[in-house]
C-alpha cells in the first residue's frame, strides 16, 4: 500500500489496517527531521493549509501548525467558537468561504460530532480531523499507536486499558479503533457511568477495577478527566473519581515493570495521575508530543503530497 | 356521478377485498360491487390499482401558523393529497400554539378556505405546552379539536396529565401523550446504543420512552380516559401498551413509516434529516415495532410530518431540529418495505392507515361503506417512481429518502366527492 483511499481523514474507522500502517511506516521518515539542524523538507512547498479550529486548543493546533511548517506548506490558523449563534454564521458557509480561497487541506476542529465529516462533504480540500465533538480524534490515535510502537517494538499483541472518562472521549473512540485493527487487546476502564452504551460491541472488554486490571496491561493509557462532567451526576466526587481510577505509585507498583503510562494531554495532576507519575521515565506523554508533529507530518503528506516521486524526508537532503 | 371502475377494492371496515367497482353520488358512496353500470358518470379507470378509503394521517405538523416558510394548511394539504391521505390531523405546536379556541377556529377556516384535504386540528393538552395548566377543553372541542396534544414534549408533572386525562373524560376525546422523560433525553440527539457510541452522539435510551409509556398508561388506567401514544419507537413501549390493552385500559397508540422502516444504523454519516424524536432505535425495536402493528397492538400508521426549513437542517447534526416530512413519500414506502416483502397484506396496511386513526381517534371517515363520505385513494402497487423532493407540493424538503426508488405511487384520490388528484396530476 502507498496512498490513502480517501481525499480525508475523518477517523480511524474508516481506515484499513494497512492505511494505518502505511502512515505510521511514513511518520517513521519524518520523525528525524526533527533531529536535524534545519527542520524543512520542501514536501508541501506551494501547498496551502487552513488550520480551522472551532475549539480551544493549543497542543493540537500548534502541532498541525509545526507539521505543515516542517513540510514548507503555507498555513494560516482561523480560531473562533463553534456556535454559529456566537460565530454569527453557519458551519457551512464558512466552509464556503474557506473554499472560495483554494486551500490544499482543511484541519478541523470542532465542538459538534460529525462537524468533519459535513466539511468534507461541502469542500473539495481534503479534510483532517483534529478532533469532532465525542466522536473521533484520529491523528491522536496514530500518534499514540507510533509511540506505542517506538517505546514497545510492535502493537500487535499487547494489552492497552483506557481508564477514565471513555463516554465522552474521541481519544478513546479513536485509540480503540486503531488499537483493534493493529491488532492490540483493549480493556476500557472507568465508572459504568462513564462508558458509553454497548462499548463492547467495539471490541473492547470493560472493567470497573482499576486495581484487579492493571496487572495485565502493556500500556496504561490515562485519559483527562472534564472536571465540569461532576456536577452531571456521572461520579460524586474528584476526590471518589482519583483513588478508584487515579494512576498513583501504589496503583502502578501492581503493574507490569514494562508498562508505559500514556496522556494525550493536558494533563490534571493529582485527579487521573500523581505528580510521582506523570514524571517518571516510563510516562512517555512528552514523547506523544513529539511523535505528533511526524505523524501528522505523515499524514498531510499522504494526503496531498501525492505526486512525488522521491521518499518524502529525502527531499531535504 | 363518479365511478372508480375495475379496481381491487380493498375496504378492511367491510372485510372487503376484490375486484369491484365505486360507485360516488353527492358527495357519498353510492354503491361498491362488481360491473357497476357507468351510465352518466365520469369514469375513473383502475384497473390493476388498489382502491382503498381515503387514508388518515392523525399526526403531522403543518406549522401554520407561525411557520409557514416550513409548511402552510394550504401546501400541507396538497402535499397530503399527494400522498393519498384525505384527512389530516394537525398538531398543535404551532406559533401560537393550539391552547385557545380562536388558534382551532383558524386553523378551521383556514382549511376551509384553502385546504386541499380534510384538516382536523389537535388542541394542545397545556396552556403554551408548558405542562402547567390545562387548555379550556371545553372550548376548543366546539370549535372542532378532536384530540389533546403537547406532542414535541410529555407533560412532564403527572398530576397535570392525570387532571388533563381526567378532563378529557367530559367530551370523550383522546389524549395523545408524546412519550419521553426529558431528564433521561436531556442533550440526547439520537437513538442511545452503538451507533451512538460509535458516532460520539449523547444518546436518547429507549428507557426515556418506556417509563413514560409506563406512566401514562397508569394514570389512564387511574382515570378511565382515552390515551392515544403517539409515534411509538421502543420495543419496551409496545409491549407496555400489549400488557395494557389485554387488561383493557383505553389505550391506542401509533407508529410512523421511519421508525418500521430504517434504524439507528442508517444514521452513520450524520444525515440531518434522519433526526428525529423519538430517534431511529435499533433493528431490534424496529421489528418490533412490525410485530406490534401485526398482532394490533399499534393500531395507527401516522407520518409525524415534521417540515424544517433547510437551513436549518444544513447544520451540525447536534444543532439541527428533530423532524422529517412524510405526507407524500408514506403510503410508496410502506408498501415498497412492507407488503411487497410480505410484512403486512394490502388490506392490514390501508386497516392501520384508515380504520385503525379513525378508532383511536373517534371519527367515522376511513371507511368506503356505502352513505359514507368519498374519501378515496387509488394506489398503483406496480409502478417504478424516484422520489423528487423537488416535485414535492410541501414547501419543506427534509426527507431522507430523495432519489429513493420506489415500486408505487398514489395515482388518484377523490376527497367529498371532488376527484382532486388524477393520475398524479393535482386538479387545480
Amino acid at each position: 500500500m502507498t496512498e490513502l483511499s480517501s481525499k480525508d481523514l475523518l477517523g480511524i474507522e474508516d481506515l484499513s489496517k494497512g492505511e494505518i500502517e502505511l502512515i505510521l511506516s511514513t511518520a517513521e521518515s519524518f520523525a528525524e527531521v526533527a533531529t536535524r539542524t534545519i527542520k524543512k523538507v520542501p514536501t508541501l512547498r506551494g501547498r496551502t493549509v487552513v488550520n480551522l479550529f472551532l475549539e480551544p486548543s493549543t497542543r493540537t493546533r500548534t502541532s498541525f501548525e509545526l507539521a505543515c511548517k516542517r513540510l514548507s506548506a503555507d498555513v494560516i490558523n482561523i480560531s473562533g467558537p463553534s456556535s454559529s449563534a456566537v460565530k454569527g454564521e453557519s458551519l457551512k458557509d464558512t466552509a464556503k468561504t474557506i473554499e472560495a480561497m483554494h486551500p490544499d487541506v482543511v484541519v478541523v476542529r470542532h465542538s459538534a460530532a460529525g462537524s468533519a465529516r459535513m466539511l468534507a462533504d461541502l469542500m473539495a480540500a481534503s479534510i483532517v480531523n483534529a478532533g469532532d465533538g465525542s466522536h473521533e480524534h484520529p491523528t491522536q490515535a496514530l500518534l499514540d499507536a507510533f509511540t506505542i510502537k517506538k517505546h514497545l517494538g510492535c502493537v500487535a499483541g499487547l494489552h492497552v486499558g483506557i481508564v477514565g472518562d471513555i463516554a465522552h472521549s474521541r481519544v478513546a473512540r479513536s485509540n480503540i479503533a486503531a488499537l483493534t485493527k493493529l491488532g492490540a487487546e483493549v480493556t476500557v476502564i472507568g465508572p459504568p457511568t462513564l462508558m458509553p452504551a454497548c462499548i463492547e460491541d467495539l471490541g473492547v472488554r470493560v472493567s470497573y477495577d482499576f486495581d484487579r486490571a492493571i496487572g495485565d496491561l502493556d500500556v496504561i493509557y490515562l485519559l483527562r478527566i472534564q472536571l465540569e462532567r461532576q456536577g452531571r451526576a456521572l461520579f460524586p466526587s474528584l476526590r471518589e473519581y482519583s483513588s478508584l481510577f487515579g494512576l498513583n505509585v501504589r496503583r502502578l507498583s501492581l503493574a507490569k515493570e514494562s508498562a508505559i503510562v500514556m496522556h494525550p494531554g493536558p494533563m490534571n495532576r493529582g485527579v487521573e495521575i500523581s505528580g510521582e507519575v506523570a514524571d517518571m521515565d516510563r510516562a512517555v506523554i512528552t514523547d506523544q508530543v513529539a511523535n505528533g508533529i511526524a505523524t501528522r507530518m505523515a499524514v498531510l503528506y499522504l494526503l496531498v503530497g501525492g505526486g512525488e516521486t522521491e521518499s518524502a524526508a529525502d527531499q531535504g537532503r | 356521478m363518479l365511478l372508480i371502475k375495475g379496481g381491487r377494492v380493498v375496504d378492511p371496515a367491510n372485510n372487503l377485498d376484490g375486484v369491484a367497482d365505486v360507485l360516488v353520488k353527492r358527495g357519498k358512496i353510492e354503491a361498491v360491487g362488481p360491473n357497476l353500470k357507468s351510465g352518466e358518470a365520469t369514469v375513473c379507470d383502475a384497473t390493476g390499482k388498489i382502491v382503498a378509503p381515503g387514508l388518515i394521517d392523525m399526526h403531522a405538523h403543518l406549522r401554520q401558523p407561525g411557520r409557514e416558510d416550513e409548511e402552510t394548511i394550504r401546501t400541507g394539504t396538497r402535499a397530503a393529497l399527494r400522498g393519498g391521505f384525505t384527512t389530516v390531523c394537525a398538531m398543535p405546536n404551532t406559533e401560537p400554539c393550539a391552547d385557545t379556541a380562536s388558534v382551532i377556529q383558524l386553523v378551521t377556516a383556514l382549511a376551509a378556505a384553502e385546504g386541499a384535504v380534510s384538516v382536523l386540528p389537535i388542541g394542545a393538552i397545556t396552556k403554551g405546552r408548558e405542562g402547567k395548566e390545562i387548555v379550556e377543553m371545553g372550548e376548543l372541542v366546539a370549535a372542532g379539536a378532536v384530540a389533546f396534544s403537547d406532542d414535541g414534549t410529555s407533560v412532564g408533572a403527572a398530576e397535570v396529565m392525570r387532571r388533563a386525562l381526567e378532563y378529557s373524560r367530559m367530551f370523550d376525546v383522546p389524549i395523545i401523550a408524546h412519550c419521553e422523560d426529558g431528564s433521561l433525553a436531556l442533550g440526547g440527539t439520537m437513538h442511545e446504543g452503538c451507533s451512538s457510541t460509535r458516532m460520539g452522539l449523547r444518546g436518547m435510551p429507549a428507557a426515556a420512552e418506556d417509563v413514560m409509556v409506563a406512566r401514562d398508561i397508569c394514570l389512564a388506567e387511574l382515570t378511565g380516559a382515552r390515551l392515544h401514544v403517539a409515534h411509538l419507537s421502543s420495543a419496551g413501549s409496545v409491549e407496555l401498551v400489549r400488557q395494557a390493552k389485554r387488561r383493557g385500559v383505553r389505550v391506542t397508540c401509533e407508529v410512523t413509516p421511519h421508525h418500521l422502516i430504517l434504524s439507528d444504523c442508517d444514521l452513520l454519516f450524520y444525515d440531518t434529516n434522519l433526526k428525529v424524536n423519538p430517534p431511529l432505535r435499533s433493528a431490534r425495536d424496529r421489528d418490533a415495532l412490525r410485530d406490534g402493528l401485526l398482532d394490533g397492538t399499534i393500531d395507527a400508521i401516522a407520518t409525524d410530518h415534521a417540515p424544517h426549513a433547510r437551513h436549518e437542517k444544513e447544520v451540525e447534526f447536534v444543532d439541527a431540529p428533530f423532524g422529517m416530512i412524510g405526507l407524500e413519500t408514506a403510503l410508496p414506502l410502506l408498501v415498497e418495505h412492507l407488503v411487497t416483502t410480505d410484512v403486512l397484506s394490502p388490506t392490514q396496511l390501508i386497516e392501520k392507515l384508515t380504520t385503525g386513526p379513525a378508532a383511536a381517534l373517534g371519527i367515522s371517515a376511513g371507511t368506503l361503506s356505502v352513505g359514507a363520505v368519498a374519501d378515496i385513494t387509488v394506489i398503483d402497487p406496480a409502478v417504478s417512481v424516484t422520489i423528487d423532493v423537488n416535485a414535492f407540493e410541501s414547501c419543506s424538503r427534509n426527507t431522507p429518502f430523495d432519489g429513493v426508488r420506489v415500486s408505487a405511487a398514489v395515482t388518484d384520490v377523490i376527497v367529498d366527492g371532488a376527484w382532486l388528484l388524477k393520475d398524479g396530476e393535482i386538479e387545480g
